[in-house]
This record gives structure tokens, sequence and C-alpha cells, in this order.
């Protein structure tokens, strides 16, 4: 089950306690001295009301009564207010502080984690999942996990502040206490009743969002297509549906605020209204005086800032639900790459054995019905040195294969053996060391030449050229601004695809691979080009006597085949024959058709000429083809 | 002009603001009643300060004995007032939303087809991502502003007023006061927020670099196993990952500065009224009641200031995502739709015209120099010539994905500019090399040339293509999946579905960019057999490396450095000397064992 589609389970709440939890564990030191400034400023906050009270009944009220006052008692209450605010000052200053660093720390612990276990999973996992999804788990997802922390420390504060409050209006008057009691509940006990309205309306604007984004991003990576086929009224309605679905979702969460803020924030002023009323019916009976109903009055109003951010963090927990579900569902995947601990041998080319391997790719989403073997009972193997062409019709799992030599993906059944051992038994790295693919569709990094050259390696600039060189792309890289210095742009964007290509091969041969596979790997390269990057390949094959390099090389041109001692001819996922170039051309009808497609075609055109055969061909196809329309 | 427009980059906030209030009249909608009712939210924040005044004033009386039946009904006028205060509060909320996101929807919706709308060239010289986040994070950044920051403002500006009145109601000399306390603050948040804005530009760069690095390795995966270089990309990761916290705590650290600051200007400012007040009390200028409201009303002036500079920030951010989005739409689309003023073409062969047509990408050399083509309506035509020497060009300029530096392209005699999209993309229809699929059935991306077309259609379809062995060997056939991008596919066999799409859309001219290029050769002639068959009737031009299509072709085309250097049928090029004699013989000499 992909991690996206996971549901958020009703005990929202106390899941957001247990991911609050982890944070709390992994940073203790941060979150006590988040947590201590808060309580600081809980208490500042009390302490200034009670302040505010005394400073009301022992120096404003005697002054407003007697007609004078001293400079001493002005002085003193002047001192006393910003004495106090000094050290809610402090704790302000700190909670924000260390709240944030708490925040930014589990988020930058867990996109290293998440991007980390990405590197690990298998290509496998990585098949059944889509970029954007991977993508915002490592960014909004984890954002969203740890998005309650930045309140966090304030809304313990609040807590705090509450018990210290209630306390000192206990203290005050035990009557006026009772609205006290009667409202702190209230606005706690809406704060519930609030997120619990929220979580489901916010869920859904949260999944709106990424879907929107999702569609954004497909049709704009297909704009070719779209333009060229004239669809962009029809990808406007498809993009038209998920916004407005967005936005009556946003409506829906407007709906919810905007009904519990304003009452959240009613609540304390009809508190402050209620203690003005009782507490003018206690101060006729004598139990308490003007100055303590200011302290009162005045504690309400300064609550009820703070005591939102119980609901600031209430109202973050779903968001938080989701994305910590979602991360931990990338932390959590199994399925990793078990690797072994033998080394393989260094210095001569190395010995490839296929038996018996099978594979299917698992359908995204898990659906087993919709995945197919790609590869049946494959067996074939390459001796060190030699080279070997996999040829065969379009389809017929080429590709996956040579992501299985260089355990990119393992079998289901079968093994690969690169001299002797299996690949599953190799070391980490040791393959990688041992092997090097060049894949179909090429991929560069926003890096230098040299870097998306090197991957990492310290060569020397020699060893570079010598691999563009033979790749036939030190002339380009030569005539670029920056030499091997050059930046290629995101994805190569700056190259053309035949030079991306070169550059790829660059990489590959610049390590000196023992075992080299190229996939179809000069198919952007004109055919000029690519008889002269052939034939380096051969001069330099030769000049190792053969033992630089064992090669596997998807082909179907006979220049390429020609380079191959052996050639398997792969059919539906299976070895259809194996042996010399000229065996297969004698036995094997589809190898035979396949290689010999273009010279046929040829023929055909010649013979065609007199006995108008393709005419008739035609006929069929246009009488098809007239009904179609 | 191919770079988005940036004009507008350079323009004032208050431009930004009036400029896409004017392109969105959806946000003008009810803005009178919205803005009455925050008026009457904001004015009930003073209930309470004129209610302990009251209270203090006249309900206890100088005697201490209380008048409580006048506390008794100020306390209910107030509570009426508080309730009324919070009722229109939520009508104001509810409206808000409502403008906003209406307004947000149909503002996220225009700028999607105007990115659609915008040429190829201007498309692909934005980063990827850049587009998509105009259209979901640059408005989501207008929602929150709209909703949260800029109600806020109303609010916080609402609310320093009506307090201020209250205030010089009660007492001028120490209304002063308070305002001198907190007005060097404002100053001082004003320039301060200019270094919080600065510091979060950092995060979002870092951001930005951060993203790209942890893309590459989801996208770059399989290049990342295969070459081991799995520590090298996690430690390029952690690297962007750090520095975005770095800039993040930075930040934050600013930012928290802005509370105790106004945590002790408020303490000043309170410490001074109780000073003064009392003084002025003693001098017989001000009642007790007053002097307390002034304590409530200083509270009143806190939370504006602690959210001053988040809210200023987050202004800027959101009339920056608005300039950005305004960016799109003010780009004109350099290969524009005629619409209704342009000529609709009858169906039926297409002949092509090149008239001194020249071309060069923006700040590159020219690359392609006074062509001048015909090609004859039912012609099969193959573009050859080396990497670089102008064929791609030749086939955007052609399908006008792009249109000429210089010259003009007419089809059926008439120029290609004045072609209305609807009748051009229905008639000239061009495959390129890379074959995007959308994430949805095989059948469904077929259909994509042709909307309505049945599941018969399409098998039909895919065998005149000579595609149905194909078709049957994969498990669900036409219903199978092919995943992100056509990822669960062969780079072949999405050049197979690519083509069958632009099969069924069934146009007069066909283009075909090196369509076939991971396709295997048998496969390749028998497409071309299907395809020179139905196109007997049309017109098609094929670019392609292998040869084999330019045997196949009435006439060849061959480009050599941006110029049309021959043309002629196969068999008459292969046998004088020059660039396609030379192409050829590479060619050849690769048929060979």
């Amino acid at each position: 089950m992909p991690p996206g589609s996971r549901r958020v389970s009703p005990h929202v709440l106390r899941e957001g306690m247990g991911v609050l939890w982890v944070a709390v564990k992994a940073e203790p030191r941060v979150f006590a001295v988040s947590v201590l400034a808060s309580a600081l400023y809980a208490a500042m906050t009390v302490a200034t009301a009670q302040v505010l009270g005394w400073v009301t009944e022992h120096v404003m009220l005697p002054a407003f009564r007697s007609g004078h006052t001293t400079a001493g008692a002005l002085s003193g209450a002047a001192a006393a207010i910003v004495g106090v605010a000094l050290f809610k000052a402090l704790g302000v200053a700190g909670r924000r502080y260390y709240a944030g660093l708490m925040q930014y720390r589990m988020q930058a612990r867990y996109r290293r984690e998440v991007t980390r276990q990405y590197l690990r999973l298998p290509l496998a996992w990585h098949h059944r999942h889509p970029t954007g999804q991977l993508l915002s788990n490592a960014n909004a997802d984890v954002e969203a996990a740890w998005a309650p922390i930045a309140p966090l420390p304030m809304a313990v504060g609040v807590v705090f502040m509450l018990l210290i409050a209630a306390v000192s209006i206990v203290a005050t008057d035990a009557a006026v206490a009772v609205v006290g009691f009667l409202v702190f509940p209230a606005i706690a006990l809406l704060n519930v009743v609030y997120q619990r309205r929220l979580s489901p309306v916010a869920t859904r604007a949260q999944q709106l969002r990424a879907e929107v984004s999702e569609v954004a991003h497909e049709s704009f990576e297909g704009g070719l297509v779209v333009k060229t086929l004239g669809r962009e009224g029809s990808e406007t309605e498809r993009f038209a549906a998920g916004a407005e679905a967005l936005r009556d979702a946003n409506v829906a969460v407007g709906r919810v605020r905007g009904l519990f803020d304003p009452i959240l924030e009613a609540l304390p002023n009809l508190g402050v209204l209620a203690v003005l009323l009782i507490g003018s019916v206690r101060l006729e009976s004598g139990a308490m005086n003007a100055g303590d109903l200011v302290h009162v009055a005045y504690l309400f109003t300064l609550l009820a800032w703070p005591i939102r951010a119980l609901g600031w963090v209430l109202a973050e927990v779903p968001r938080s639900v989701v994305g910590w579900t979602r991360v931990r569902g990338v932390l959590d995947a199994g399925g990793s790459l078990p690797f072994g601990t033998d080394g393989l041998d260094a210095g001569r080319a190395a010995a490839l054995e296929v038996s018996g391997v099978r594979f299917g790719y698992e359908a995204p989403g898990g659906d087993e019905g919709a995945g197919r073997d790609v590869l049946r009972d494959v067996s074939f193997g390459a001796s060190p040195g030699r080279t070997v062409a996999l040829v065969g019709p379009t389809g017929s799992g080429k590709s996956t294969l040579t992501s299985l030599l260089v355990r990119l993906v393992d079998p289901a059944v079968g093994t690969v053996l690169l001299d002797g051992v299996d690949v599953r038994d190799v070391r980490r790295g040791g393959v990688a060391e041992a092997a090097a693919l060049v894949p179909q569709q090429t991929f560069l990094f926003d890096d230098t030449v040299r870097g998306n050259v090197t991957l990492g390696l310290e060569l020397p600039d020699e060893r570079v050229w010598e691999a563009l060189r033979l790749a036939q792309a030190d002339g380009f890289v030569a005539a670029l601004p920056g030499g091997l210095d050059t930046k290629v742009g995101e994805r190569g964007a700056t190259l053309s695809g035949g030079q991306r290509q070169r550059l790829a091969l660059a990489r590959a041969l610049v390590r000196r691979p023992r075992l080299l596979v190229l996939d179809d790997a000069t198919s952007s390269v004109d055919p000029q080009v690519e008889a002269r990057i052939l034939r380096s390949l051969r001069e330099a094959q030769a000049a190792e006597g053969g033992g630089g390099a064992t090669v596997i090389v998807v082909a179907y041109r006979k220049a390429t085949i020609a380079l191959a001692d052996e050639v398997v001819y792969l059919e539906h996922g299976t070895v259809a024959d194996r042996g010399a170039h000229a065996e297969l051309l004698e036995r094997s009808p589809g190898y035979r058709d396949l290689v010999n497609a273009y010279e046929r075609a040829e023929a055909e055109r010649d013979g065609a000429d007199g006995a108008g055969a393709v005419e008739e061909a035609v006929e069929a196809v246009e009488g098809g083809e007239g009904a179609f329309r | 002009m191919t770079a988005l427009s940036d004009i507008s980059v350079r323009e004032g906030a208050i431009s930004t603001l009036r400029r896409g209030l004017r392109l969105s009249p959806e946000f003008r909608a009810g803005l009178a009643g919205t803005l009455l009712l925050a008026l009457v939210a904001t004015a009930g924040r003073i209930v309470v300060p004129i209610a302990v005044q009251q209270t203090i004033d006249k309900g206890l009386g100088d005697a201490g004995s209380p008048d409580v039946g006048f506390v008794r009904t100020a306390v209910l006028l107030c509570a009426v007032a508080v309730l009324l205060t919070a009722l229109s509060a939520y009508a104001m909320n509810v409206r808000l939303y409502k403008t906003s996101e209406g307004g947000l929807a149909a503002l996220r919706i225009r700028a999607f087809r105007h990115v659609h709308d915008l040429s190829m060239l201007t498309q692909s010289g934005e980063r990827r991502g850049a587009l998509v986040s105009r259209v979901t994070g640059d408005v989501d950044q207008i929602s929150q502003f709209m909703q949260f920051g800029g109600l806020m403002f109303i609010v916080s500006l609402g609310q320093l007023v009506v307090a201020s009145v209250l205030m010089l109601v009660y007492s001028w000399p120490l209304a002063l006061l308070v305002w001198a306390a907190f007005l060097p603050l404002t100053f001082a948040l004003r320039r301060f927020q200019r270094l919080v804005s600065a510091a979060y530009t950092r995060v979002r760069e870092r951001m930005g670099d951060l993203l790209s690095a942890v893309s590459e390795s989801v996208v770059g995966a399989s290049v990342i196993r295969a070459y081991g270089s799995e520590e090298r990309t996690a430690r390029k990761v952690d690297a962007t990952v750090d520095e975005h916290r770095r800039a993040q705590t930075r930040a934050q650290a600013l930012v928290a500065m802005t509370f105790p600051a106004s945590e002790i200007v408020a303490a000043v400012a309170t410490a001074a009224v109780v000073v003064a007040g009392t003084l002025l009390g003693v001098g017989g200028h001000l009642t007790a009641g007053e002097l307390v409201a002034f304590l409530f009303l200083v509270t009143l002036f806190v939370s504006p200031m602690q959210t001053a500079t988040e809210v200023l920030n987050e202004a800027q951010n959101a009339i920056a995502g608005w300039r950005r989005v305004l960016g799109v739409l003010d780009t004109v689309p350099d290969v524009a739709d005629p619409g209704d003023g342009g000529e609709t073409l009858p169906r039926g062969p297409i002949e092509v015209r090149f008239e001194h047509v020249g071309f060069a990408y923006p700040e590159g050399p020219p690359v392609l120099h006074d062509v001048n083509v015909e090609i004859a309506p039912r012609t099969r035509v193959a573009v050859v010539g080396q990497t670089g020497s102008g064929k791609t060009t030749f086939a955007k300029l052609l399908t006008r994905l792009m249109d000429p530096a210089s010259g003009r392209v007419l089809v059926d005699g008439v120029p290609l500019d004045r072609v209305r999209f609807s009748s051009l993309r229905e008639r000239i229809v061009m495959v390129p090399q890379d074959g995007f699929l959308f994430d949805a059935t095989l059948a469904d991306n077929v259909r994509y040339g042709r909307p309505g077309a049945t599941d018969e259609e399409l098998s039909r379809a895919m065998a005149e293509l000579g595609l149905a062995d194909w078709l049957e060997g994969l498990p669900l056939g036409l219903a199978t999946p092919v995943g992100q991008r056509g990822e669960s596919l062969s780079a072949g066999e999405r050049q197979l579905v690519a083509l069958a799409r632009a099969y069924v859309a069934d146009p007069d001219l066909l283009v075909l960019d090196e369509a076939t290029s991971a396709v295997d050769p048998a496969t390749e002639v028998r497409i071309q057999r299907a395809l020179d068959g139905v196109t007997r009737g049309r017109t098609a031009i094929s670019i392609a490396h292998r040869m084999s299509t330019a045997e196949a072709a009435d006439e060849v085309i061959v480009f050599d450095a941006g110029r049309i250097v021959q043309r002629g049928p196969h068999a008459d090029l292969a046998a004088e000397p020059g660039v396609y004699a030379d192409l050829y013989a590479s060619w050849m000499a690769q048929r060979e064992i």
C-alpha cells in the first residue's frame, strides 16, 4: 500500500501526541529550554496582572481618593511593571527561538533520513511510487509532521499559565474563580470540538492541494504533446475540476475557522464582563477590592491571546499525523536491497553468468493482476573479455535484463553471477565498482561536465579526457566555454540529446569497468558519430588484448552486433536463441526478420516497382483506414 | 521574447495589487460589505475597556458602595456588543473565504491555461517545477495572505485606530504618551522587516536548492545505484538540508526579537501611563476608571506590533507570488492563436512552402539560414542531416511550435500564423522523439489523439499499425496502465503508443521527429509500411537518423549547418557525391558485418 493512501484513524489527537513525543525524545534539551522559557513567560503574564492589580489598589486609587501621591510610590509602580516585563520578554524570546530551533532540527533530521532511505530502497520500490509523491514526502510531509512543534512550548506554557492563573484567582476571590473555572474549560472544550470539526475538511483540502499540483506537473511536463495535439482546452478542464474541488474544500475549512475563531475570542471577553458583574456584587459585600477586580479582569484579557495557542497546536495535529504517517511509510518501507560481504576480483575482465532468471514489475498500487513477467527463464553467459549482443524486438525485456546485470533490481527467481559470485552476496558498492551500465535514457546531474563524468571519483583530468575521447565527446566538451568545468544545468538541459548520451558513455568508460553494459546507448547519436564511437571502443578493446572489459550491448544495428562474439536473441522475455550472428541468421527466423528488416524493405520496394505488390498491400490498409475515418 | 515577463518584477506593491485586483474582479465582489463587517468586528475590541471604565467610575462609585444595577445593565449591553462582534466576525470570515477562494481558483485556472498557451520555447526556458509553482505555491501564498495576513493587517490597523480614538476621548495627553512609546517601535519594525524579509528570501532560495537535490536523488535513482554514488548524493542532500535549516534558524532568531521588543515597549508605555495618569488624576483631569481602561487599551497595541513583521513579510511574499502569477498572465504568447480572425483550412492533403526562412534561438547563433522549400501534397519526405544541422528546428517551424525569425511558412498558400490553432492542430500533428505518456491506461493515452474514439477503433488503429501482436502480449491489453510518464513501458514501447496516438488523430500532415528511434528495425519497417499506406492520401515528413526512412521516402531533404544542401529522391542523392552520400555510406557501413 503506498504511504499516501493510508487513512487517518479517528484517534488523531492521541496519534498527534505520539508524533510530538517522538520530537520531544529526539530533542529533549531544546524542548526543555523552550518549555522553561515558556513557563517563565506564563508566570510573568500572570504576574503582570497581579502587579497591575496591586498598582491599582495601592498606588492609583489611593492617589485618586486622596488627591496626592508620592514619587516613591510612582517609581516603585513603574519599576515593578517594567521589571516583570523584562522577564516576560526573556521568556517570549527564548520560547520562540528554541521552539523554532527544535522544529527546524526535526525537519532537517527527517529530510535527511527520508532521502537516505530513498537512496537505500531498491529501484523496484521506486518504480511503484510516483516521483511527485516522493518529493512531497521529503518536503511537505516532513514539514507538516513537525508543524505543531512551533506552538507546542507555547501551549505547554499556556497550560502552566492556566494553572497559575487558577491559583491566583482562587486566592483573590472564590466567587470570581467560578467564572474562571467556567470560561477556561469552555475554551479548552471548544478547542477540542474545533479540532474535531476541522480535521476532516483540512485533510481533504491538503489532499486536493497535492492532487492539483500533480495534475499541473504532469500536464506541463507533457506540454509538447498537449500542444501538438491541441488539447489545451481539455487539459484546462481537467485542472479546473481539481482547482474547483480545492476551492470548495478551502471554503469548508474557512467556514469552520470562521465560526470557531470569533467564539474563542468572545469567550474571554464575556468572562471579563462576568467578572465585572460578580466582582461588583462581591465589592459591595466587601469580599474583594477594586484592585482585585482589575487584576482578575486584566488576567482574562492577557490570557485571551495565548490560550489560542492550544487551538493552533490542535489545528496542526491532523496535518501532522497525516504527514508523519506518510514519512513513516517511507522510513518503514521494507525490501531494501540487502548486501553480502563478498568482494570481487579486481584487475581482469569479469565473467558473467545468468541462469534461470525470472522477473516481473509490480504494478503501481500493488495490483498484482496488472504485473507481468518481463523475463522468464533467461540464461546466458559471457566469459571474460568477450562481447555479447542482446537483440530482440521492442518490449522483449532487454533493458530489464541490463538492469539485472548491474543489480539495479534482483530477479524473482534465478541468479546473476559475476566472477562466480552471486551479485546478492557482493558487498555494498562492489558491483558498482566492477560493472558500469549506460542506460537507454540518459540522466545528467546539475553539476559540471567533470562532476557528471567522475561522479565523485578522484580522477586526473587526463583520465576524464581519455574517456571523453572514447565516447567522441572530447570535441564538443573542449568547445564549451568552461571546458570540463562547464555546468550542464538541470538534467543537462544545456546539452543536446546526443551530447548527453556521449557524456553518459564517458561516465561509464572513465571507470574502466570490468563489465560494461550498453543499453542502446547511442540511439540519439547520428550514424557517423556512432561509427566513430564503435571504432574507438573496438580499438580500445583490441589494445587491452581483449582483457579490458566484458561487454554486454543491446543492439539493433549490424555494426554494433558485429562487435559481439555472441548474440543472445530475446523474444517475449525469453531467450529464443543464442549463438554467433551467422548461425542465428541461419536458424532463427525472428532474428533474421529483425536484423534484415531494412534490406527486406529495400528489396520489397525494388521489387514492388514492377510487381505492384506494395500497391496491393497499401490498398488493403487503406480499406481499413477508410473505415476508420 | 521567450522568458516569462519580468517587467512586473520592478513594479511597486500597490500597483501589483491594483493590477491583480483588476485582473481578478472576483476579489472585489462584496468587498465593501466585508470591510464594513471587519470594522464592526474590530470596534468590538474596545467594548471591554469601556466596560471596565464604566464599572469603575460609575458602578463602583466613590464611597465604595457599588451601583450593582448600573453594572448589570452595562455588562449586559457590553455582552450583547461582544456577541454582535463575534457574529459579524463570523459573517466576515465566511464572505472573505468565499470571495477569495473563488477568485483564487479562477486565477489558478486562468494561469494554467495561459501556461499552455505560451510558446514551446517560453515553456522550456523555465526551470522544471517553476511553472507548476505559478499555479500552486504562488497562488497559495496569495490565499494565505488574504485569509490570514491581509485580514490580520486590516484588523490590526482598525484595532490601533479605534483604540487611539477611545484614548483621545478619555485623555489626549495620555494618548500622546502611548503613541510616543509605540511610534519609535513602528519605525524600528519597518527597518527590521527588511532584515526579516531578506532572511526569508534566503530560506526560500535554500529551499529551492534542497528540492533540486532531493529531486535529483529520486529521478536519478538508477544512475546513482548503477554507479554506487549513494553516499556522495546523500552528502549533497545533507548539505542543502543543513543550509536550509541554518537559514530558517537565522530568520527565526530575527522574528523572535520582535516579541520581547514589543513586550518591553508595552511595559514602558503602561508604566508611563500609570505615572502620568496618576499625576493627571491627582490634578483632577482623569477618572480612575479612565486610567484603568488605558491599561486595557495599551494591550490592544501589543499584538499588532508583535505580528507586524510577520504580517508585513507575508504581505511581501504574497505580493511577490501575485507578481509571479501576473508575470505568467502578462507574457504574451509569442506564438499566438489568431483565434476567430484566423483562417480555417479545409481538410485534405497539405502543401507546405518555406520562403526565405531563418531562425535563431534566443541569444544563440542562427540555426536556419534562408530555407526555401516546397513540399507537394501527398508526398512522403525524409529530412536527414547531422546532429545540430537544423532538422528539428525545421519540424518545429513547420508545426508552428515556433515562428521563424525571418521569412514565412505557408500551408496550402496560407501563412501558418494566420491559421487558427483549432484547425492547425487538427490538420498537422507532430510526434516528438520523447513520447510523453500520461499516467493512465494505454487506451486513454491513445485516445488522447482523438477523444471519443471507442476501444474497438483504438484496437483497429493498433492493428493497422502492425502493433496487434505487441498489444496482445500485454497482460491487460488496452487497459494496461502505463505508469507515470509511461515508465512502466520501455522507451521503444512508449514511442509506439505516441505514434498510435498521433495516428488516431488522423491529421493531413504527419511530422515524425525521430519518432521510432528506440523501436526495433522489424517493427519500424512494419510501422513505416503501414504509415506509407495511410499517408498516401496525405503529406508526411519524417526526420530520422536511420537512413531506412530516407530510402523509403518520395523525396529526401538534406540539411547541413542550417541550410538545405541537397534535395531529391534517395537513388539520385546516393549516387552523387555530397553530404547525403557520406551519411548514407556510414549508415550502410553499420549494416555490414
